[in-house]
């Protein structure tokens, strides 16, 4: 075996072309689940796309660096699932690009802090965090306060997120602004809004004042919604025994 | 590219080192060469050991992909398995003192000194990773967060209150929520009666003076309109409404007059969330005990 391992050895297009097969297994291994995602994503009610406070709030999250620190996937450990809730599903991250998952926690994992504290407390913490848990290490963010949610492109980011995947309708991006600022004015009329990203939406008053969103607000936004969408009580963790009763039926 | 002659079969590729007696590659560099020692055979059989494992992990765990998903093993295992096997494994150790825990009403966990500290224990690991937060690590509270230390509760300090309160929240978005709003006094009163409102509600908990001043008269006059209707004829609060009491030295959001004044004008709405979907069953009971038993509990 060893005598002809020194033919490939010594012949460099054989060992390119070896090579090349040997890596391309391992390729294949993690590519090919990707073409058949249908089979790795649980079939989940409530997973909706962003509304465009959000998805601000989302870039901001980027933009920060908060993923520097902050994981946002609950694996299924019995500590994890303890302290943070019911472990993260695939279905919960398939519209976020890039997904948040992350394998290093200076700070708590955010898979399921949405609904956890008050918007206040989320603005409190935010703005000086050792105000509200002392032993913090988190720099502060009260300049997110003093400025405006950037508007004017908020069509051309949901556009963008359209075209690999996330389900924006025509609907969904032509009133991108006009939903960013319903979401902050609780006495406006919600019935568009949640007609377009459910009925668990509410427009609210998160800090800054109604209709001019904060970057703030569209950041509290984001987080109040991390791990709310999916209802946990008609998940079924043996869907893929569901799924093939349903195909025999 | 020189192409190195190819070596006959069972002759050496290089020459033999002298001092060594192994065979060399026959490369060298400036007159260093580099033996051909085969790698050592106990090197070898483990290298062959971990293939033969690899097979054998393939065929029991979970590992290729599949066109419909990925091949599931003959163990059976998946991590939901496990995990759900760990959760039994605790709830085992938990054992008797959770089954007795889980039937047993507030009344009959309180009169089991055992069962109570059990319930205690749980509790104070569910504060410290979900209230401590807002409510400080001791329950000692802040500005806008009530210290649970004390006897002065906004929905009620019995256990069963408490249990309520952790349930739905506080202008939570459950159905069920404690949703009562104080109005905004700004749009209602003048800047100058809330000026005189706020000196009568500071004073409060000093009862009447002895020599009122004018600025007082008013604004008990003011209150007697505005506010007993919630906060009561003397200022002692509605536990069902949630109207906190006035008439004693604790102020969630301040007692001086700028806080008073604020207070008035523009209202106070705080919000705690509801936990009922967030913690288990077991989970709200024991930290309502907990709570209940930080030293405010009635």
């Amino acid at each position: 075996m060893l005598e002809s391992h020194k033919k490939l050895e010594r012949n460099s297009i054989l060992l390119l072309i070896f090579a090349v097969v040997a890596v391309s297994i391992g390729g294949i291994v993690e590519i090919v689940p990707l073409f058949r995602m249908e089979t790795t994503i649980e079939p989940v009610k409530g997973v909706r796309p962003l509304t465009p406070l959000e998805l601000a709030g989302q870039d901001i999250y980027l933009r920060e660096g908060c993923n520097t620190c902050h994981s946002q996937q609950i694996r299924p450990l019995r500590d994890e699932v303890q302290r943070y809730g019911h472990y993260s599903l695939a279905a919960e991250s398939m519209y976020d690009h890039p997904f948040q998952w992350g394998s290093k926690r200076t700070g708590p994992d955010l898979a399921r802090v949405g609904g956890k504290y008050s918007n206040t407390w989320h603005i409190e913490h935010l703005t000086d965090p050792r105000q509200v848990v002392p032993e913090s290490i988190m720099p502060r963010y009260g300049f997110l306060a003093r400025t405006e949610v950037r508007t004017w492109d908020m069509a051309d980011r949901m556009k963008a997120l359209a075209a690999v995947g996330v389900p924006y309708s025509r609907d969904h991006i032509a009133n991108a602004v006009i939903d960013l600022q319903i979401q902050t004015m609780p006495d406006e009329d919600p019935t568009e809004l949640q007609k377009r990203y459910g009925p668990k939406v509410s427009p609210q008053l998160y800090g800054g004042s109604a209709g001019t969103p904060t970057e703030m607000d569209a950041l509290v936004a984001y987080l109040q919604q991390l791990g709310t969408q999916v209802d946990f009580t008609t998940y079924n963790p043996d869907y893929e025994l569901k799924k093939k009763a349903e195909t025999v039926r | 590219m020189v192409k190195s002659p190819k070596p006959p079969k069972s002759e050496p590729a290089g020459e033999i080192d002298a001092a060594t007696g192994v065979e060399t590659t026959g490369h060298e560099w400036d007159g260093l060469k580099e033996l051909n020692n085969p790698a050592p055979r106990w090197w070898l059989i483990v290298w062959l050991m971990t293939i033969i494992f690899a097979v054998g992990y393939w065929v029991v765990y979970p590992a290729w992909p599949t066109l419909d998903g990925h091949s599931k093993g003959v163990a059976g295992w998946t991590q939901y398995n496990k995990l759900q096997q760990d959760q039994a494994q605790i709830t085992r150790r938990q054992g008797v003192y959770l089954q007795r825990f889980h039937v047993a009403s507030f009344t009959q966990v309180k009169d089991d000194p055992a069962l109570y500290e059990f319930a205690r224990a749980g509790g104070a690991v569910v504060f410290k990773e979900n209230c401590a937060a807002c409510h400080g690590a001791g329950g000692e509270g802040r500005r806008g967060y009530p210290n649970l230390n004390d006897d002065d509760w906004l929905y009620g300090g019995s256990i069963d209150d408490i249990h309520t309160t952790i349930q739905v929240g506080i202008r939570s978005v459950d159905p069920d929520t404690h949703s009562t709003l104080m109005p905004a006094f700004g749009a209602i009163l003048q800047p100058q009666e809330i000026d005189d409102l706020a000196d009568f509600t500071g004073q409060l908990p000093q009862g009447v003076p002895a020599a009122p001043s004018a600025a007082w008269s008013r604004g008990q006059a003011l209150f007697a309109t505005n506010c007993v209707s919630c906060h009561g004829a003397a200022g002692e609060g509605n536990q069902t409404l949630g109207a906190p009491r006035l008439n004693d030295a604790i102020w969630l959001y301040g007692g001086d007059k700028k806080a008073l004044v604020e207070t008035i004008t523009r209202a106070r709405a705080g919000v705690m969330p509801s936990w009922k979907h967030r913690l288990s069953a077991d989970d709200q009971r024991m930290v309502s005990i907990y709570v209940h038993g930080l030293g405010g509990g009635e």
